[in-house]
C-alpha cells in the first residue's frame, strides 16, 4: 500500500494505491511522470509526504527524503534505460549487488526464464529485438524484489505487436504478483484494460478518480470529458423534465432535444450534454420537415477510418457510421458542405455536471 | 645536426603529466559540478574558470611565488604544475559536458535498482561517457604539449638545441592526438 500526497510547483495529489494496477491518466504535462520520480526519489518536491508498507520515504515537514536507493521502488523508465554497456544478463545482475553469488545467479536465471530471455541474456540492449528489450526492462525492475512497481509507459515507439506485448506482459506481472503498480498511462485504453482504478490527472491536480470504467462513463465535468477524448459536447438547458413519461426535453443553441428523465436534475439547469459519435445517425437531408430529435446540419468533412466513417458537422457535431451505411454517399461529389438530418437518439443522451 | 630527441621525450612526458594532474582535480570537480546544485556552485565554477582569463604572466608569476621558484628559474616541477592549473578549466568544461551528456535515466535507473552514488558513477556513468572525457583528455593533452615549447625556449634551457626539424614529429604526435579526438567525438553513441 502506498500513500501519497505531493505539493510542488505546479503539482498537488494525495492518492492512495493497493495491490494490482493503478493508472495515473492526463495530458502531457499533467505530473505523471513528475509524481512518479517523487515517489522513487529522483526529484524531491517542496512538501508533502510519501508512505510506502509504513515506511516513510519522504516527509516535506519532518525533513525525510531517503535516498532512492532505499525506497524499493522498482521503475520502469519511459525509454526503457537499459544500460547499454551491459548485456542483458549483467543488467539483470545490478541490483543484486548485495545478495550472495550463487543466489544472485539463481535468481537472475529466474528471471531470464520467467521473461523468456534466454537468448538475449548474453547480448547487449541495442542487439535484441524490441519486445525483448521491453521484458528486460520490466524483468530488471522487478528483480530487487520491490515493495512497489512504478511505470511510465512509452508515449511512442509502441507498434502494434509491442503494445500488444506491453500489454501481456503488465497483464502478467499484475496476475502473478501482489505488488501496487501505479502506472503512468498515455492511453485511455491501456487503463480500461489494465487498470482497477484510475486517477484523472490535470494540471497537476486529480480531478476525478474511480474504476476506469466509472470514470470513462461518468467524467464529474466537462474538462474530465475532454480529457478522456468524448467528444460531443454541448452546453445545454433543461427546459422540461417529465417523470412519469421518463423524458426530459433539453435546449441547446440552435434547437431542442428529447431526452431521458434526468435524476436530481430541476428545470432551467444548464448542464453538459455528451453523445457518443458512434450513437448518431446520420443521412443526407431530403428537404422534408425533420422528425423530432433530427437536427439539421452542413457535413463539413468525411474521413475513413478502419471500421467506420468519421462525419464532421458545422457546430462540432462529430458522427461515425458503419462503412456499409456510408457507401451510398461515397461517391456523390455534393456530400460536402450539403445539409445532413443528424438523429440523436434520447437514450443515448448524458449529462454531465455545470458548465 | 642529428635531431635530439630528448626534446620530444621531455614534452611528451610533461604534457602527459600535467594532463594527469589536470584530470585528477578536473574529474570530481566536474561531478560536483554537473549535478549538485549547491549553495555556492556559481563561485566554484567561476574559480576553476579562473585560470583560463587570468593574463598567464600573472598566473605564473603567483604560482612559482607560491613554489617558492622565485626569482624566475627554470623548474621542471614548477612547469608540469603550472600548465596542469592552465589545462584545469579547459578540461573541466570538456569533462563536465561529457558527465552531463549521459542521460540521466541511466543514472536514475541505477539508484532505483539499489545503487549509490560512487557506484552509480562508476558503473554507469563513466562506463557511458568514456568517449567524450578521452576526446577533452586528448585535447588537454594536445594543448599542454604545444604550449611545452614555448615554456622551454623562455625559460632557455633548451636554448642551442633546438633543431627547426624537430616540429615534424611534435607536429605529428600533435595531429595523431586530435585525429584520434575526432574519432572518438564522432563515434556512435550507443543507445
Amino acid at each position: 500500500m502506498i500513500q501519497v500526497r505531493l505539493a510542488s510547483h505546479g503539482v498537488d495529489v494525495e492518492f492512495q494505491a493497493g495491490p494490482g494496477i493503478t493508472a495515473l491518466f492526463g495530458a502531457a504535462g499533467a505530473g505523471k511522470t513528475f509524481t512518479l520520480d517523487a515517489i522513487a526519489g529522483f526529484v524531491t518536491p517542496v512538501g508533502g509526504r510519501i508512505i510506502l508498507d509504513d515506511e516513510i520515504l519522504f516527509d516535506g515537514a519532518a525533513h525525510v527524503n531517503l535516498p532512492p536507493r532505499r525506497r524499493h521502488c522498482g521503475y520502469v523508465a519511459r525509454h526503457w534505460a537499459l544500460f547499454p554497456h551491459m548485456s542483458v544478463h549483467d543488467n539483470l545482475l545490478f541490483p543484486l549487488a548485495a545478495v550472495p553469488r550463487r543466489e544472485r545467479h539463481r535468481q537472475v536465471k529466474e528471471m531470464l526464464d520467467r521473461f523468456a530471455l534466454q537468448d538475449a541474456a548474453p547480448r547487449r540492449p541495442r542487439d535484441i529485438s524490441p519486445a525483448e528489450r521491453l521484458r528486460a526492462t520490466v524483468a530488471r525492475a522487478l528483480i530487487g524484489d520491490p515493495k512497489l512497481l512504478l511505470v511510465d509507459e512509452p508515449a511512442a515507439g509502441l507498434d502494434i505487436a509491442l503494445r500488444a506485448e506491453w500489454l501481456r506482459v503488465l497483464r502478467l506481472v499484475r496476475d502473478e504478483t501482489s505488488l501496487p503498480i501505479l502506472l503512468a498511462a498515455r492511453d485511455v485504453e491501456t487503463c480500461f484494460e489494465l487498470a482497477g482504478h484510475m486517477l484523472l490527472l490535470d494540471a497537476g491536480r486529480i480531478l476525478q478518480s474511480g474504476p476506469p470504467r466509472k470514470v470513462l462513463d461518468q467524467p464529474v465535468g466537462v474538462e474530465a470529458a475532454r480529457l478522456l477524448g468524448i467528444r460531443n459536447l454541448f452546453p445545454a438547458e433543461i427546459v422540461a423534465l417529465d417523470p412519469g413519461r421518463n423524458t426530459s426535453r433539453l435546449r441547446l443553441e440552435n434547437f431542442e432535444l428529447n431526452g431521458p428523465y434526468l435524476p436530481g436534475r430541476l428545470r432551467g439547469d444548464r448542464v453538459w450534454l455528451c453523445v457518443e459519435p458512434g450513437q448518431l445517425h446520420a443521412v443526407p437531408h431530403d428537404g422534408s420537415k425533420p422528425p423530432p430529435n433530427h437536427i439539421p446540419a452542413l457535413l463539413e468533412r468525411a474521413s475513413e477510418m478502419p471500421r467506420a466513417v468519421r462525419l464532421e458537422f458545422a457546430g462540432g457535431i462529430v458522427a461515425e457510421i458503419a462503412r456499409r451505411d456510408f457507401e451510398p454517399n461515397r461517391d456523390n461529389p455534393n456530400r460536402d458542405n450539403k445539409e445532413w438530418l443528424v438523429e440523436f437518439p434520447p437514450h443515448a443522451l448524458r449529462v454531465l455536471g455545470c458548465p | 645536426m642529428p635531431l635530439d630527441w630528448s626534446l620530444l621525450w621531455l614534452s611528451l612526458r610533461y604534457a602527459g603529466l600535467a594532463t594527469l594532474f589536470s584530470m585528477l582535480a578536473a574529474l570530481p570537480l566536474a561531478r560536483l559540478l554537473a549535478h549538485r546544485r549547491f549553495p555556492g556552485y556559481e563561485l566554484l565554477d567561476a574559480a576553476a574558470t579562473l585560470p583560463a582569463v587570468l593574463p598567464p604572466a600573472v598566473l605564473i608569476y603567483y604560482l612559482l611565488a607560491a613554489l617558492g621558484s622565485w626569482p624566475l628559474q627554470f623548474s621542471w616541477h614548477a612547469a608540469v604544475a603550472v600548465s596542469a592549473i592552465y589545462t584545469l578549466p579547459l578540461l573541466l568544461r570538456s569533462v563536465r559536458a561529457s558527465l552531463e551528456a549521459v542521460d540521466t535515466s541511466f543514472e536514475n535507473a541505477a539508484r532505483g535498482l539499489g545503487a549509490g552514488e560512487w557506484r552509480t558513477f562508476r558503473l554507469v556513468t563513466l562506463p557511458l561517457a568514456w568517449r567524450a572525457l578521452l576526446a577533452g583528455v586528448l585535447t588537454a593533452f594536445v594543448r599542454a604539449f604545444a604550449d611545452f615549447g614555448t615554456t622551454a625556449m623562455l625559460a632557455g634551457d633548451v636554448g642551442g638545441n633546438v633543431n627547426v626539424w624537430l616540429f615534424l614529429p611534435i607536429a605529428a604526435v600533435a595531429l595523431g592526438a586530435l585525429y584520434l579526438r575526432n574519432r572518438l567525438r564522432h563515434a556512435r553513441v550507443p543507445a
